[in-house]
Formats: structure tokens, sequence, C-alpha cells
């Protein structure tokens, strides 16, 4: 928080050219807050893993610190005062990240045992697709936003359920694996020399990732598409341990891309969105590309905003992410970028890295398939959303609209991936108990059989 | 289930390994060239973090700083507005500089290697005081006249330029064109507003953008005979030598007969070659240029300054307004054999000869300096933020086309034009004045531009201005008197004598 504290100092220096008085009220507030979710983990899942807050804080912090220089950067430009600490984007950020971590609370607070998600796992299904297609079936005045239709909106708020149906579809989709998975893995027909599993095994999981999908193509949000297909395609690996679904998924990715690109570039219609993203990647650059209605103009700003950073960046407060369109949302990252530079960067990339890899190193270590799957897919998600984003903004691969987890401006993002970190805490708490039950247990004394996964007969525990 | 999770983890970490690799591939190897890029609205920002530097003449600025509460900190003001458009240009916020806003580009924002020392010192002193100054040539009182009269000339010519060089420095007294633009509002940090006026003045059918002085090239008329005459000069002819006339000429091999523009000029058959420029002889010229030959009359202009592509005006170290070339045209037939006819055509400046308003001035700077061509340059002096002079323009010659003789023969059959010819409207108290006028047909239907080139002496002897006045499509006849008329007025002016 320190950190938090310092980067609103700077900021302020830069921008009214002296620090006010008042600039550690932000990173005070997120401080009290971060250090009372500490509390309610330290009381309800006490051998949680211990890097986890203090990262996703970290960056949380720096989002909202980001977003408020935003805000006073513009009020300066109006000549209107100085938003207060609750205002703006950068307050509203503040506010919700309070929500959001309350929510986390009462996630760590409700379910004492990752088991138990389980046992909802159907409904959790059915209520991901419910959330994923509630904006696809509402008029467009109340869910579209810039063309893209995911919002429920309502008023002055506006919530994004796709974010939170992630989080339901990960808890079915393992729940469902860790059940059949013997019956996946075995029986299957070998064709061309790779193992397909039968139809009406795998039906119910791939009806309701297909739905998720149609629904989402409909949506015009190719970015959590990818992210859905991702997300399946690595919670079935992880279940049969069977590459064949890694490769079928690949190609089935790859060529359905390509087709698309073909399809875009032929017929146009609802794949023309698609042809046009791919050819702003291929050269942003291209005048024609640059001058169009809905080109490449953001995605080359970014671009000359972060070369415009550089190594050290321009200091925060210093740059100009004013150029840069969508810098409270999508391109969160290529506005910092320009002020704290390739280093900075880094440090953020380093920090997601962290978290990803924590999430996947719980999986490992917890004992019931359910929770590592369930931590297995949180924790990749996680990490391919964050590839997926700033992959798009500094033009490694074509731009689709995500949001940078605990970065971005809006509040269904930051509630769903803090409960997504609520989940993996309460799972790594799961991970790291000692396994008979206390820390004072003593070699000699036999462990205790694992508590079976509610429901799951198939189960055979592999550790 | 262990194993395939260890491998998600390697492909997350190869994903972020991409990404970083390809962060330091932005941030680090192409960051020089998005910094820079013209997409790159933050160039723009940094520029007006700092004045600009001044761009001023006689202590007055021309192109001045007003602070402003905007994101962009500094608004260029030309509070002169038209007058001095054409010369200082205009610096925009999202579309290329031009004029010595451009020229000067890099003086005026402070990062030429000339304020390096200053630059040094700023970053030490964190006092930035922003670019350079750039103190140019003109006089206000030429400038303003030249300006009043040409775009109220008595004629009512709707279009002209007209330049003032001191004949012994080449520095520039007077540069206009007329019709002109405000350069204001295309500097206006509302760029679409400012957009919009860029485009109304660009699709403006009287194009105002345009600085007639230097890039636009014109039929020179009769002004061109002094060329032809000091060609003749250097052949061994002299102001008394008898050349052939008549009232109507028709070369060999060509139809259409030439004619003077009046029945009583040199109707004889034969005329002085100073009597032939003083009444501006059509026959005459005509003649003495198919007898010296094409060779001769195209390599005298060359030697003047036609055909030069890369004279510039603006700072003699560096870069400038460009000048747009003035051409003789190739007189020659498909075959590569002289055209007679259109070598007597473009000895009296009509055919596909073509002259910069500029170029007028300089022949007429000339012959009033003694043969010597001096290089015309705008920008006097160059000062560093603090006031500090940096550069101060040293004259050079541009080249001697005549040697001293033929240059006073010439002057003394130009100062003939303007005291017994057709050039008499220029003529100023306590001056000796000469010049040639020029009418000049150009298309079909439309009426003649008038030309003027000439000089002043003052009474010490000494060349004090050379100027060249064009008016396009002059209105009834005699194009050239209101040209003569103008003129005179300017060089009054530039010699301190009037213009209030």
């Amino acid at each position: 928080m320190a950190i938090v504290a310092l980067y609103g100092a700077t900021v302020e220096a830069n921008q009214f050219g002296e620090i006010t008085p008042t600039f550690w009220v932000p990173a005070a507030l997120l401080s009290v807050l971060f250090l009372g979710l500490h509390l309610v983990v330290r009381y309800v899942a006490p051998y949680a893993d211990p890097v986890l807050i203090p990262a996703v804080a970290l960056i949380n912090g720096l989002g909202v610190g980001f977003l408020r220089r935003l805000d006073v950067a513009k009020s300066i430009a109006d000549k209107d005062p100085v938003p207060g600490y609750f205002a703006g984007a950068g307050g509203r950020q503040l506010a919700w990240t309070l929500v959001a971590v309350v929510l986390a609370a009462i996630l760590l607070l409700v379910v004492r045992d990752h088991k138990t998600v389980s046992r909802y796992a159907y409904t959790l299904g059915l209520v991901g697709i419910v959330l994923v297609m509630i904006p696809a079936v509402l008029p467009g005045s109340l869910s579209e936003v810039n063309g893209a239709k995911l919002w429920i909106k309502m008023g002055a708020f506006s919530i994004q359920p796709g974010e939170f149906a992630k989080l339901a579809l990960v808890s079915f989709f393992a729940y469902y694996l860790v059940r059949k998975r013997e019956v996946l893995s075995l029986a299957s027909r070998r064709f061309l020399g790779i193992d397909f599993p039968r139809g009406r095994d795998l039906g119910p999981v791939v009806t309701v990732w297909l739905l998720s999908l149609l629904v989402l193509v409909f949506e015009k949000d190719l970015g959590t598409a990818l992210l859905y297909f991702g997300l399946f395609v690595v919670t079935l690996y992880v279940a049969t341990e069977r590459a064949s679904w890694l490769i079928i998924g690949l190609v089935m990715f790859f060529g359905g891309v390509y087709l698309a690109y073909l399809l875009g570039a032929a017929v146009g219609g609802p794949f023309a969105n698609f042809y046009d993203r791919a050819t702003v990647w291929l050269d942003p650059f291209a005048s024609e590309n640059y001058e169009r209605v809905g080109g490449s103009y953001q995605l080359v700003q970014g671009l000359l905003g972060l070369g415009t950073g550089g190594l050290f960046g321009t200091g925060p407060g210093a740059g100009s992410p004013g150029f840069v369109p969508e810098v409270r949302n999508d391109f969160i990252f290529a506005g910092m970028g320009e002020e704290i530079g390739l280093f900075g960067l880094s440090a953020l990339l380093i920090c997601y890295l962290l978290i990803v890899e924590r999430g996947l190193r719980t999986a490992l270590a917890v004992r019931d398939s359910f929770g590592k799957l369930v931590a297995g897919g949180l924790a990749f998600t996680l990490g391919l959303q964050v590839f997926v984003i700033l992959g798009g903004i500094t033009g490694l691969i074509p731009l689709t609209g995500q949001t940078t987890p605990f970065l971005s401006a809006g509040g269904s993002s930051l509630m769903a991936n803090w409960l997504l970190i609520a989940m993996l805490l309460r799972i790594s708490d799961a991970a790291r108990r000692p396994t008979t039950g206390g820390p004072a247990a003593s070699p000699g004394v036999p462990k205790q059989p694992p508590a079976q996964l509610h429901g799951a007969m198939t189960e055979v525990i592999r550790p | 289930m262990n194993a395939p999770l260890r491998k998600a983890g390697v492909v997350i970490l190869v994903l972020f390994g991409l990404l970083f690799a390809n962060l330091n591939w932005v941030q680090g190897y192409k960051a020089d060239d998005y910094r820079t890029s013209d997409y790159n609205g933050r160039v723009r920002v940094a520029e007006y973090q700092v004045p600009r530097g001044v761009i001023e003449v006689g202590g007055q600025g021309l192109a001045i700083n007003k602070a402003t509460e905007g994101t962009l900190k500094f608004l260029r003001v030309y509070p002169e507005k038209k007058l001095y458009a054409p010369i200082i240009g205009y610096k925009p916020v999202n579309i290329a500089e031009v004029g010595i806003e451009r020229s000067e580009n890099e003086f005026l924002s402070g990062a030429s290697d000339k304020l390096f020392a200053d630059r040094v010192s700023a970053m030490f002193t964190g006092d930035n005081a922003g670019g350079g100054n750039v103190v140019l040539s003109v006089k206000p009182k030429a400038q303003e006249t030249a300006y009043k009269q040409v775009t109220n000339n008595e004629r009512g010519a709707k279009k002209g330029s007209a330049v003032a060089i001191d004949p012994s420095t080449g520095a520039v007294q007077a540069m206009v064109s007329f019709p002109t633009f405000d350069p204001n509002p295309l500097v206006s940090h509302d760029t679409e507003a400012a957009a919009a006026e860029y485009k109304k003045l660009n699709e403006d059918k009287d194009k105002p953008l345009l600085n007639r002085a230097l890039s636009e090239t014109y039929p020179p008329g009769s002004t061109f005979k002094v060329l032809v005459s000091a060609a003749a000069l250097q052949e061994g002819y002299e102001k008394s030598t008898e050349i052939p006339a008549g009232s109507t000429y028709t070369a060999p091999g060509s139809g259409a007969p030439i004619k003077n523009s009046e029945a009583e000029t040199c109707p004889g058959s034969k005329v002085t070659l100073e009597e032939a420029l003083t009444d501006s002889c059509n026959t005459g010229f005509a003649q003495l240029g198919v007898e010296l030959g094409r060779d001769k009359v195209m390599k005298t202009a060359q030697a003047w300054g036609f055909e030069q592509e890369d004279l510039t005006v603006g700072n003699l170290e560096g870069p400038g307004l460009p000048v747009a070339a003035s051409h003789t045209g190739a007189m020659a037939n498909p075959d590569g054999s002289t055209d007679q006819a259109a070598l007597a055509q473009s000895s009296i400046g009509q055919k596909d000869v073509r002259m910069t308003t500029m170029q007028g001035a300089l022949m007429a700077a000339t012959v009033a300096n003694g043969g010597r061509q001096m290089r015309p340059y705008l920008v006097q002096q160059l000062l560093s933020p603090d006031r500090r002079p940096i550069y101060n323009a040293s004259p050079q010659t541009l080249r001697t086309p005549i040697d001293g003789d033929v240059a006073s023969d010439l002057k003394d059959m130009m100062v003939s034009v303007v005291e017994n010819g057709t050039g008499k409207a220029a003529q100023i108290d306590g001056f000796q004045v000469g010049g040639k006028t020029g009418t000049a047909q150009n298309a079909v239907g439309a009426d003649d531009h008038g030309w003027f080139i000439g000089f002043a002496f003052n009474d010490k002897g000494e060349a004090v201005s050379a100027v060249c006045v064009m008016l396009e499509n002059v209105p009834g006849g005699h194009a050239s008197a209101e040209a003569a008329r103008i003129a005179g007025l300017i060089m009054k002016a530039a010699a301190g004598r009037g213009g209030d």
C-alpha cells in the first residue's frame, strides 16, 4: 500500500504541481479494507496462500490510483473541482473494490469448504447459462454498449453478468468432469490415432459450453468466447489427462478462427467484425485501417502511448493517456504503460503471473479432484484473460474486448475477480491445511483418508 | 491430474513470456518510432509545453504566443493577420507548418543544434525559456505599402504579388501575395475548426493559401526584354546600336505576325536598342531574339536565374521558402531545330516563357547592383531565447550574369524607360528610378497580366530597392501602368520615404 500511496502522491505532484495533504486517503482506505480481508482470512481460512491478497491488492490499488489520476486530469482540463474520493471513475472503482472485497469475505465466511459448492453444480451451470444469455435476449437499449451486447443496464448502473458466469461455469464443468472423468478417459474410441470419448458422456458439458459460445457470438464478445473456450478445453484436459483434447481444441480454435476470417472477408455479416479486427491487427499503421471508423485508432494510440513511455515511463501523472480511447477499460494497461514504462508493466505482469501460478500451485496441492479442477480452471482463466487483453493491446494477437483483471474500471469485473480470488483462497486453505487436522500433528500418526467428494462415486484419489 | 496442471502452468509461463517479450519490443525497440509517429498527439502536446520562439521584425512580434488553460499551453497568435501570412506561414496543431514557421521550425521550437547550449543550461536551471527568436529582414513600411497597394490596386485586379529586395544584400524588404488569408483560425487548438478553415481556404478558387510571389510562374511579357537586351549588350551591341523594327514582324516559318502594343510604337524600320526598350518595341525585340539565336537567349536567361529549381528564400545557411523555377521553354521544333516563331515570341516574354515575381525582382536587383545577383533572404537574425544573437545573415552572391559595363548600360536603358517611356508611373521625387513594364497576354479572352520590375537609387547614388510587382488579369488594358505606380510607392517606402 505504500506503493499505492506513493503512486497517488506522484500523480498529484505531476498533475497539480504540488502534493495535496490528503493524497494518502484512497490508499489508506484500501489499506484498511485489505487489512479487514486479511483478518477474515486469518479467521476462516488460516492456511490460505499468503501471497494472493497482497499481489491482488497491489494491482487493484494501482488501478484505483490510475483511474483517479484520469479523473483529476479531466477535472483540471474542465476546470472542475477535483472529485471526491468516491466520485468519478476512480472513486467508483474504490467503492466497487469495497463491495467486491466485502463480497469475497462473505464468500469465505459462508463457504467453509469448497466442496460444498459442488452440491449446487447443476444449479450453478444453469445460472451460468442464464447469466450469459440475459443480455442477448434483452433489447439493445438495455444491454448494448459500444456494439457489444454484454450488459444489463439499470439506470446509472450496469453489470456484466458474463463475468460472474465464468465462476459458475467453472464450478459446473469441474463437478461434472470429476464425476465422469473415468468414463471420459477410458471409454473412448480411437480414430486417426486420437482417442475420442463417447458423445453421451460429454453431452451436458458440450451443450452448456456450446450454448454459452453461441450466445457470446450473438453478443459480439469474442474475447469472452475465447476465454470460455480455453477454460473448457483446459478443464477437460486436466480432468482426462488426454493431450488429444488439447489437439482437438487447438485445431478447432485455429480452424474456426481462420474460417471466420475467410467468411468475414467473403460474406461479412456476423463475421465482418472478426475480419475487421484481423486486418487491423495485421497492419494497424496503414492509413486506411487507421482512419476507418472502428479501425485501428485505439490500438495505434495505445501502442504510441506504450512507445512514448519507453523503458522508464513518463512518471505517474506526467503522461497523456487521454489520447487512448477506452483507457479506463480495455486499454488501461496501455495508459499505465505510458506512465510507468516497461519496468513498471513488467512488475505488474509478474504480479499477475504470481497470482496465476499460485492458483495453479493450489490446484496441484489440493487433494480433491473437484478442488483441483476449480482452482486450476480459475487460475488458468485468469492468466488467459490477462494474456488475451494484454496481447491485444500490445499488438501480439488481434484485439478482443476484455477487462484487465483488477485494473479496469468496472464493478462486475472487480466483484467477479475478487470472488475468484476468494475461491482460490478457500481452496488454498484446504490445500495447505495439514492433513491430520492440525499443526500439532506428529509424524507417525496415520493419515486420515481424505473426505469423499459428495456424489463422486467413481472418484479415485490419485494424489 | 497434476501432470496436466503442471503443463497448464508451463503454458501460462510461455504466454506471459510472449507478453513480456512483446512488451520489450513495443516499449524498447519500437519506442522511438512510436514516440515520434505522426499519429502521436503527445508530440504535439510536448511542442506546446514551452513557448515557441517569436518571429519579429523591427522589434514587433509577428508570430507570438498566448498562454492558454488547455492541454496545449500556448496558442500561436499572428497579430498582423493577413499582412505577413505568405512569409511567416502558420504553425497549426494537426497539420504541417508552412512558411518561415516551417523552415525555421527547429529553431523556433528550440530543438535546433544551434540552441544545444541553451537546452543544456535549461536542464540545470529547470527554467526552459522555449525556442529561439527569428528576426526578419522585412521593412514594415515597405510591407504595409506593398500589401495596401496591391490589395487595393486602382484597376480592380483580383490577384497579384509583389517582392522588394535590397539590391546590394538580397535582404527581402517586402513580399506580398494577394488574395491572402488570416493564419489565426488555422492554428486554433480546436483542431476540427482549424481543419475546416483549412479546407475552406484550400478549396477557394482564388487559392489564397498560395504564395504567388514565390511559387507561381506567369508569362513575363516585356519585362523579359531586359534579358534579351543584356544578351545583346554582351554580344557587343551598344545602347545606340540600331536594330530592325517596324509595325509588324512575322518570324521565318510562322503564322501569326507580331505587332506592337500601339501603332505609334517604333513604326520605323530601325530603332536603337535603348529606344526599343524605352518604348517596349515588340517587333524590335522579336527580331533581335531571332538574330541572337535560341541558345544565346536561353543561356542568358539561365545565367540570370531561370531554370534554377532549388532556390530558397529564408536563412542563408539553412532552409527557406522554396522558389519555383522560372522557365524559358524549349523554343524548338519536334526535330530539335530552333522554332524561329517560338523564339521570336519568347523574346518578348510570351509563348512558353514563365517567371516568378521573385525572379523579376532579382533581375532588377542584378542591374542595380552592378551585375552581381545577391541571394535573397528573409531571416536577418536568429536570437537565442535570452536574445543572444546566434546567426546574422551575411549576404551571398548568388551569381554574376553580367559585368559592370553591361549593367551600367542596362541601368541607363531602364532609367530611360521610367523617365521617357512606358514606366513613367514609377517615378519617385528625389530618386533615380529605372525599370521595365510588361503586359503579358495569357489565356484567350482573359485580361492581360501587368508587370513592373524596377529599382531606385537615392541621391547618393546607392541602390535602395529593387521591386517586382505583378497583377493578374488587369481589366481595361495598359495593365503595367498600375504595376509601375505600385512599384514606385513600394520603393519609396523601402527607402524610408513614405508609406505613412
